[in-house]
C-alpha cells in the first residue's frame, strides 16, 4: 500500500536558501542552504543546541526566519514576493501550506482528551474539509498501517509511548503531506519502544514521501538516510551519504561528535 | 547469621560423573568446604520466606479516627440540638414562608439573574481571555483595560452607575459621531430598567473575573498541544474551542464553580436597585413582619439548596472533562454505592459501561 495516494511530478521538494534566525541576541541559524529532493530521506544530526530542531520548525513556519527563504515545490513557505519584498502570508494561506507538511514531535503532542481516531481525523475534517466518513475510513487505514488497528478508541494516556508516537505519525500522514518532519521522534521513548517507531518510519521511507528527520539514533540514520547532514552551532558543517559521513567524516567537529555518540565497538 | 544455620548440612553438593583429574579433586574439595558454610544459610531463610508468604495481611488500624469521629459527631449533634430547640429561630415561620409565592418568585429572579449574567459573563470572559492571549497588541490591551476597569470598581458602584445612566446621559443616540446624522434615539431611563442594570452590572463584572480564570486555564494547557494543532493547519478558532478549551476546563472548572456559586449569592447585591430577587423579597417581608431571623433562614436554606445542586453538577462536569486525563475514571458515588451491594466484578463492568457513555 502506498502512503501517497496521488503521485505528482514534483512532490515534496524542499529548498532552504541562506536562512538566518536569532532568538534575541543569540543567532541559532547561520546562512543555512539545503536542498531536499523529492522522496529523499534526509537525516539531520548534531549536538543539542545546534539548531536542528529550529531548522525543522522553520520548514512549516512554526518559526519565522529573519532572513532567507524556504520553499516547497517552488512555493515560498510563509511569505509572498511583492514589489521585491517578502510579505508574510495571511493566516488562511499559512494554514493551507502547513497541511502540506506533516510534523511528528519529540513528545508526541497527541490531543489528550481525544481518542486515537479523533486525533487523526481532526485536521482532515477541519483543515481540509474532508467528509467525516471518508476521514474516518482513512484514519482506520492509517492506524492499521502503524499496527494499531485495535486502538482507535483508546485515549493517548492509555497507550504506551511507542504506541502514542505511532498514532502521532498516523495523524501527520492523514493530511497526505508532501513532506514529513520528524523532530527527535524517539528521544522521549524507553529504549525497548524505540524500534517499533523506527520500523514505522523505515516503512514510510520506502513509500516515496520526502522525510526530514532530526535524530540521535545514529544506527537508524545509517539504515534509513539517503543523506546525513551534520549541524553544529547553527551551521551545516558537512553532509554526505551515511557511508561517507559516518565512516569518513572530514571535519574535526564531526569526528569528535561521532566518536561520542557511536560506541567504540559499533561497527560501521 | 541465624543460630539454627548449623543444623542443616550439605552431605555432598558436587556429584560429578565425569572422570576427575587430581587437580579437579583438589578444587572440588575446596568447593565442598566452601559450600558447607554457605549452603546452610540459604536453606532456612527460604523456609522462613515461604512461611511469611502465607501470612494474612492486616490493614493499618487508625484508632484516633474513631475518637475523632465521635468528637465530630458530638459537636454536630450539639449544633443541631441548639438549632432545633432554640425558639428564636422560629422554625414554624420558616416553614410557612419557605414555599410562599413571593419567595418563590424572588428565587426565580435570583436564578434568572445568575443564569443570564453567569453564561453571558463566562462567554464574554472566554472572548476576553483569547483577546488577552492574542498576539495582537490591540486585542490584548483592550482586554487588559476591560479587566482593569471592572475589577477595580466596586460592583455596588457599577450597578448604581448603570441604573442611573439616565442622569449622566439623558438620551442614547445611534448615528454618526460628531455629526447630526441620527438613526435612532432612546430615552436612557426607558432603556435601562432595574433588570437591565442588574444584568449589565453583573455580566460585565463577571466577565472581567472569568476572563482571568479562563486565561489561567488556557495557560495550563501544554504548549505542545497548540503547536501540534498549529502544525496540522487547524484554524485558530477551532484550535481554541476544540483543542485548548476542553483541556483547560480541568483547571477552569473548580474556580469557575466558585465564581458561579459566588454569583448566586452575589446577586443579592442588586437589592440596592430594589430589584425583587430572593434577598430583596426577604428584606421586604421582614421589614413588614419583623421576623428577621426566620426570614434570613428562608433565604439561607434556598441558597444552600442551589449551591448543593451546583456542587453535584460540578462533580459530574469535572468528571466529564477528566476524560483522557485519567487512565480510568473513578466511579461516581452512585456507582460506588451500587458496587458496595454487588460483587467486585459487577462494579468493574458498571464503571466500564459508564465510561463508554461519557
Amino acid at each position: 500500500m502506498s502512503l501517497a495516494t496521488t503521485e505528482v511530478s514534483t512532490r515534496g521538494e524542499v529548498a532552504v536558501r541562506s536562512v538566518d534566525k536569532s532568538y534575541g541576541t543569540t543567532q541559532v541559524l547561520h546562512e543555512i542552504d539545503l536542498d531536499v529532493a523529492q522522496g529523499e530521506v534526509l537525516v539531520i544530526i548534531g549536538p543539542s543546541g545546534s539548531g536542528k530542531s529550529t531548522l525543522l520548525r522553520t520548514i512549516n513556519h512554526l518559526e519565522k526566519v529573519d532572513r532567507g527563504t524556504i520553499s516547497l515545490d517552488g512555493e515560498l513557505i510563509g511569505y509572498k514576493v511583492r514589489n521585491g519584498k517578502l510579505h508574510e502570508r495571511g493566516e488562511a494561506e499559512i494554514l493551507a501550506q502547513r497541511t502540506e507538511v506533516g510534523m511528528v514531535f519529540q513528545n508526541f503532542n497527541l490531543f489528550g482528551h481525544l481518542t486515537a481516531l479523533q486525533n487523526i481525523v481532526e485536521a482532515p475534517i477541519h483543515a481540509r474539509k474532508v467528509p467525516k466518513a471518508k476521514a474516518q475510513a482513512r484514519a482506520k487505514e492509517l492506524l492499521a498501517r502503524v499496527g494499531l488497528a485495535d486502538k482507535a478508541d483508546a485515549y493517548p494516556r492509555q497507550l504506551s509511548g511507542g504506541q502514542q508516537q505511532r498514532v502521532a505519525i498516523a495523524r501527520a500522514l492523514a493530511l497526505d503531506p508532501k513532506v514529513v518532519l520528524f523532530d527527535e521522534p524517539t528521544s522521549a521513548l524507553d529504549p525497548e519502544l524505540v524500534t517499533e517507531v523506527l520500523e514505522v518510519i523505515k516503512d514510510l521511507a520506502k513509500s516515496g514521501t520526502t522525510l526530514i528527520i532530526v535524530t540521535h539514533e545514529i544506527g537508524f540514520a545509517r539504515d534509513v538516510a539517503d543523506r546525513i547532514v551534520f549541524m553544529d552551532g547553527g551551521r551545516i558543517v558537512e553532509q554526505g551519504t551515511p557511508r561517507e559521513l559516518l565512516a569518513n567524516p572530514q571535519h574535526e567537529r564531526t569526528k569528535s561528535f561521532l566518536s561520542k555518540v557511536i560506541e567504540p565497538a559499533f561497527n560501521i | 547469621m541465624p543460630p539454627t544455620s548449623t543444623r542443616v548440612t550439605n552431605p555432598d553438593p558436587v556429584q560429578d560423573t565425569t572422570p576427575e583429574t587430581a587437580l579437579d579433586k583438589v578444587q572440588n574439595t575446596v568447593q565442598n568446604t566452601e559450600s558447607e558454610t554457605v549452603q546452610p544459610v540459604v536453606t532456612p531463610s527460604y523456609t522462613t520466606d515461604s512461611a511469611i508468604a502465607d501470612y494474612k495481611v492486616v490493614a493499618a488500624v487508625h484508632p484516633w479516627r474513631w475518637v475523632g469521629t465521635v468528637v465530630v459527631a458530638g459537636i454536630a449533634a450539639a449544633i443541631l440540638y441548639s438549632l432545633i430547640t432554640n425558639p428564636r429561630w422560629e422554625w414554624g415561620v420558616v416553614a410557612q414562608w419557605f414555599t410562599a409565592e413571593s419567595i418563590l418568585r424572588g428565587l426565580g429572579q435570583t436564578l434568572k439573574l445568575t443564569l443570564i449574567s453567569g453564561s453571558l459573563g463566562f462567554a464574554l470572559g472566554f472572548v476576553l481571555a483569547l483577546m488577552r492571549l492574542s498576539r495582537s497588541p490591540l486585542f490584548s490591551s483592550v482586554s487588559w483595560t476591560f479587566s482593569w476597569i471592572f475589577r477595580s470598581t466596586p460592583l455596588l458602584v457599577q450597578l448604581l452607575l448603570w441604573y442611573n445612566l439616565g442622569y449622566l446621559y439623558e438620551t442614547i443616540r445611534l448615528g454618526v459621531p460628531f455629526t447630526s446624522i441620527t438613526f435612532a434615539e432612546f430615552q436612557t431611563t426607558s432603556l435601562i430598567s432595574q433588570f437591565a442594570a442588574a444584568v449589565l452590572g453583573l455580566t460585565l463584572n463577571q466577565a472581567a473575573y472569568s476572563a482571568e480564570i479562563i486565561r489561567g486555564g488556557i495557560l495550563s494547557v501544554d504548549q505542545g498541544q497548540i503547536e501540534a494543532a498549529t502544525a496540522l493547519g487547524i484554524p485558530r478558532w477551532r484550535r481554541s474551542t476544540r483543542i485548548v478549551l476542553p483541556q483547560a476546563m480541568r483547571a477552569i472548572l473548580p474556580t469557575a464553580f466558585n465564581e458561579i456559586i459566588g454569583l448566586v449569592k452575589g446577586t443579592s447585591i442588586v437589592y440596592v436597585l430594589a430589584y425583587s430577587e430572593l434577598f430583596y423579597t426577604v428584606q421586604v417581608i421582614y421589614n413588614r413582619t419583623q421576623q428577621v431571623l426566620p426570614m434570613l433562614l428562608v433565604a439561607t436554606i434556598w441558597y444552600i439548596v442551589i449551591t448543593s445542586v451546583l456542587s453535584v453538577a460540578q462533580y459530574y462536569i469535572e468528571r466529564h472533562y477528566s476524560r483522557g486525563a485519567l487512565r480510568t475514571l473513578p466511579p461516581t458515588p452512585l456507582q460506588k454505592l451500587r458496587g458496595f451491594f454487588t460483587t467486585h466484578a459487577a462494579t468493574g463492568t458498571s464503571i466500564n459501561s459508564s465510561k463508554g457513555q461519557l
